[in-house]
């Protein structure tokens, strides 16, 4: 099967991806992995006719919070030598712990109870259906309230970043907009009375 | 076909690395928010799948206000660590011991 393949092709590449963002030594490099981990899972996104939020992941994930990461670990002159010291030592313990929580989560998938073998029959979406449409029509009708909420929640988010990240005091230099509108006209020229002097010679 | 268990066996992968990393690298605080960020995505992918298979659009609802939030979220970490580091000049967290936890 074409599809089953392509869906191995792009886990792997979402699980190789993830593996070096976690292990890579260079932020940038986590961060440009971390880019190539949101474009496969976009691709598995699309293969589960989850259109919209795979191009939404794509513009919202790359193009704006990685766009962010990149631009803070650019930013930040950061040493990098001490950030690897434990390394090697907290290796065996993440290790263990991803093990147990694989275990964990392989005990689920294995319980009797969770049988999800007769969802794998699927009736094909028709070509007509819209995924777009859809989700626009659960999300202003049904979900409008948590819709704005979210829209609140991104203002937050907005007015926090700036707010910290704005420099006061001393340090800054901004123009006084009032203090430049109400300027007059004996602030900016002065007349000076003086004899006009005389060509020698 | 894909299958429910192939896509679920792959968010647990993801959901796995991402745990392990957070204990790998508990040095850098940029790594940190990465891997809370692939967290997200294999729980998103979880939602997906689980969508897709039961024929509900309100698993894509609920990824939708994940993605909101979890973009919320990493622009005001990113913003609180610009100001730690431009107060600190570090963003090892083992120097970040003001407040004496």
């Amino acid at each position: 099967m074409i599809t089953q393949y392509i869906f191995y092709f792009f886990a792997a590449l979402l699980i190789l991806a993830a593996s070096m963002v976690v292990t890579v030594r260079n932020p940038v490099h986590a961060a440009l992995f971390l880019v190539l981990a949101f474009f496969s899972s976009s691709a598995v996104w699309l293969m589960l006719e989850a259109e919209f939020l795979a191009i939404v992941l794509i513009l919202v994930y790359v193009g704006a919070v990685m766009v962010l990461f990149l631009f803070v670990v650019m930013m930040l002159d950061i040493n990098l030598v001490p950030m690897r010291e434990g390394f090697a030592r907290f290796l065996p313990v993440g290790l263990i712990i991803a093990l147990l929580m694989a275990i964990a989560m392989g005990s689920v998938f294995t319980a009797i109870y969770f049988n999800g073998a007769h969802l794998d029959v699927i009736t094909p979406t028709a070509s007509d259906v819209n995924n777009s449409r859809e989700l626009g029509k659960l999300l202003f009708t049904e979900y409008l309230y948590p819709f704005e909420i979210a829209g609140a929640i991104l203002l937050v988010a907005i007015v926090a970043a700036i707010s910290l990240t704005l420099r006061t005091g001393r340090s800054k230099k901004t123009q006084d907009p009032s203090a430049q509108v109400s300027v007059k006209r004996a602030d900016r020229v002065h007349m000076v009375k003086m004899k006009s002097e005389k060509k020698s010679g | 076909m894909i299958t429910l268990g192939q896509v679920l066996i792959l968010a647990a992968i993801l959901f796995c690395i991402s745990v392990a990393g957070i204990f790998i690298n508990r040095k850098n605080v940029i790594i940190l928010l990465m891997c809370i960020e692939l967290m997200l995505l294999s729980v998103n992918m979880n939602f997906i799948a689980f969508s897709h298979f039961l024929h509900d659009m309100a698993g894509q609802i609920f990824v939708f206000f994940i993605l909101t939030v979890a973009a919320a979220e990493s622009a005001i970490g990113l913003a609180i660590l610009v100001v730690l580091f431009r107060n600190r000049n570090t963003i090892n967290v083992e120097e970040l011991g003001t407040l004496k936890g």
